[in-house]
């Protein structure tokens, strides 16, 4: 035994590292790490950064980014992917505001977005488990149908009115020191506790770990894979509908066009986050912590004012590399 | 008799074909004169000329993204890739005195297509040496290709005026247009580097198991790379006819789509996206199924609008009628009504 020649103090440094170099828990802390980099950085160059309103505003701004990485993040921890998140926003987004136009009453409103996305969930889950299709493109399918039927339904932008709606969506609740957040935010966080809840604390959860562990083994060891792993894409398409409404909230108006993209938004934030692309591994707090990072640059890209919107995507394009690298570098030395 | 249908029915075109009829079939219903094809000025025009015209950059990204496939890939950036092409081409030739002269034209093209080489040797470098999953080591430059397009253009649409850029778009040879040449060129080409060689088997064995495949002594990774290489190199090429043909490059709508649409035309052509299988031709007919769906939505007058709806309703059609569960059902349907007559069991 070697354990007398090796101090605390050194025991404690061998533990952080392995924390640092495990495929678990190392993308997490090196997001966390850049995150409160950047955000010091920004203090640092930047008057007005370092301030508890920026930070709450990344939540305000990115509050519906947050449910979609929810949700995309169960996807992903089975294996999958769910291509069609960004333009089930968009046709809720659509529904919203034009079921709102005919006079419906917006609890009606919200409980018909979330069933149908909920259903739409569904359906891919089914086609993905029982006809072998693969995810990629049953959720491509599902993403054609969803924006097209955003063009069925209207063309142009339509504007929500509807004063439910309207004060949901402008409504800031005051935390003191001059610093508010939104409803959306209230419900975004509540949908991430929920997930965390469902992930750690149900057997729902273990079973989507050990689908993306390995499908074989979990359906060896009698979980019910078949109902979680279609389950799971319900779990993306409510999601989608919450992100959808919630997205409405903020921009208070249904358009075609809108959120194009956003799926990639959120798959790069996941994986930011820290969840492997394989499955089995990852946090719901890591995308979280991914959304928000996506939010700074964006939130660093306004402040530098000089800097063009396009630097954006070169930016999380190269996060997104930087991050893949790091996984791969973690998985590989495991092996 | 029985025999020969089996054989037509279990075939991996049957499906694609049928659908590509019967989209036929409705067009001439609702126009009786889509066949007809007009010869003016010594070009031909036409419903079906058409078809072929404005679904060649989508044939052209679709037989690099077959390719692939092939291997257990896919490749997102290609719509960033056109993107890229176009505004590197657009850029050179606005930056150009003269841009009507063919060696600036042809500079600019050279200078697209090497753009797209490297975009190519990116996405290989990281899948094939760095061993990432391709869809995601791909959308890496979807996402930020885009941006670097908007870098070359500097956040707007450049919109060129050059005669002999146009002939990519828009320009007839031989009563042709200029794009199905070039499309049947990448085509045949694809078709015979991989098919008369032994190139497509050992891309077929990469997809089936890359490491079988290196342990038997197939270069897996030189084999990866050159895929990409290829599929980025028909991106810059498609992106090259879109901008000719609008002769405006513009960074984020240039190309929107094309990705999700080439690999629907793969995999409607009964290329697995599992791998290790592949059918240019029945990309062939996938692209022209998907571009025929779109004339018909216009013949048909429904909103054009509403193509996407229909474009779901058929990606989910032949990925339920391809689908193991359902060859499973007609095949058991199949055996059942043999049964019945009798004598098929013998054929069987």
């Amino acid at each position: 035994m070697t354990t007398a020649t090796v101090s605390p103090a050194q025991r404690v440094t061998a533990g952080i590292g392995r924390t640092f170099t495990s495929p678990k828990y190392g993308p997490v802390l090196v997001t966390g790490i850049l995150f409160i980099a950047i955000f010091v950085g920004g203090g640092m160059r930047y008057g007005n950064f370092l301030t508890g309103q920026v930070f709450l505003n990344l939540f305000v701004d990115n509050a519906y980014l947050i449910v979609l990485a929810v949700g995309m993040t169960f996807v992903i921890l089975t294996g999958g992917i769910d291509l069609s998140v960004g333009a089930v926003v968009a046709l809720s987004g659509m529904m919203a505001a034009s079921l709102l136009q005919t006079g419906w009453p917006a609890p009606v409103v919200i409980a018909t977005i979330l069933l149908s996305t909920s259903v739409l969930g569904l359906l891919v889950g089914l086609m993905i488990h029982h006809f072998k299709v693969q995810p990629f493109i049953a959720t491509l399918a599902a993403m054609f149908l969803a924006r097209g039927l955003c063009y069925v339904i209207s063309q142009s932008s339509i504007s929500v009115t509807d004063p439910t709606f309207v004060a949901l969506g402008v409504t800031r609740m005051s935390l003191g020191g001059g610093m508010s957040i939104t409803w959306s935010v209230i419900i975004a966080l509540a949908v991430v506790a929920a997930a965390v809840w469902v992930l750690h604390r149900t057997r729902t959860g273990r079973t989507v770990y050990a689908i993306g562990g390995g499908e074989q083994s979990g359906i060896l060891m009698g979980l019910p894979v078949a109902r979680t792993k279609v389950l799971v894409y319900v779990i993306s398409g409510f999601c989608s509908g919450v992100a959808g409404i919630l997205f409405t909230f903020y921009t208070l108006s249904g358009y075609p066009l809108t959120a194009i993209g956003t799926e990639l938004d959120a798959i790069a934030a996941v994986v930011i986050g820290g969840t492997l692309l394989t499955g089995g591994y990852g946090f719901v707090l890591g995308s979280v912590l991914g959304v928000l990072v996506l939010g700074i640059i964006q939130t660093i890209i306004t402040f530098e004012g000089t800097l063009s919107s396009w630097w954006t995507k070169i930016f999380i394009g190269a996060l997104l590399l930087v991050f893949i690298l790091l996984q791969r570098l973690l998985t590989a030395r495991r092996r | 008799m029985s025999a020969v249908f089996a054989r037509v029915f279990s075939s991996r075109l049957f499906w694609p074909i049928v659908m590509l009829l019967v989209l036929f079939l409705i067009n001439v219903i609702a126009f009786p004169g889509f066949f007809s094809i007009q010869v003016r000025d010594g070009n031909l025009y036409g419903s079906l000329i058409d078809i072929v015209r404005n679904g060649a950059p989508m044939l052209i990204v679709a037989i690099g993204m077959t390719l692939v496939i092939a291997t257990r890939g896919i490749d997102l950036s290609v719509g960033a890739v056109c993107a890229i092409a176009g505004a590197v081409a657009c850029s050179i030739l606005l930056g150009s005195s003269d841009p009507a002269n063919p060696g600036v034209v042809i500079v600019a093209i050279l200078a697209a297509l090497l753009v797209g080489l490297f975009c190519g040797l990116w996405n290989g470098l990281l899948v094939a040496a760095f061993g990432i999953q391709p869809i995601i080591a791909t959308l890496i430059l979807m996402t930020a290709g885009r941006g670097v397009a908007m870098l070359i253009t500097e956040g707007q649409i450049l919109t060129v005026n050059s005669p002999p850029f146009k002939v990519l778009g828009s320009g007839f040879w031989f009563g042709m247009p200029v794009a199905v040449y070039i499309a049947a060129i990448i085509f045949v080409l694809a078709a015979v580097l991989t098919r008369r060689t032994a190139l497509g088997l050992l891309i077929e064995s990469v997809g089936i198991n890359p490491e079988a495949s290196r342990q038997a002594g197939v270069r897996s990774r030189g084999l990866l790379f050159a895929v990409y290489t290829f599929c980025a190199l028909c991106a810059a090429v498609a992106g090259l006819i879109l901008t000719a043909n609008t002769m405006a490059a513009d960074a984020n709508n240039a190309a929107l789509f094309i990705e999700l649409d080439a690999i629907l035309a793969v995999v409607i052509g009964g290329t697995s996206l599992a791998g290790g299988r592949y059918s240019l031709a029945g990309t062939l007919v996938g692209a022209l199924v998907i571009q025929t769906l779109v004339t018909t939505v216009y013949t048909v007058g429904i909103p054009p609008i509403a193509t996407m709806v229909f474009k779901a309703a058929v990606v989910t059609a032949v990925c339920l009628l391809q689908s193991p569960t359902t060859n499973e059902a007609l095949a058991g349907f199949r055996r059942r009504l043999a049964l019945r007559t009798g004598k098929g069991v013998a054929a069987a």
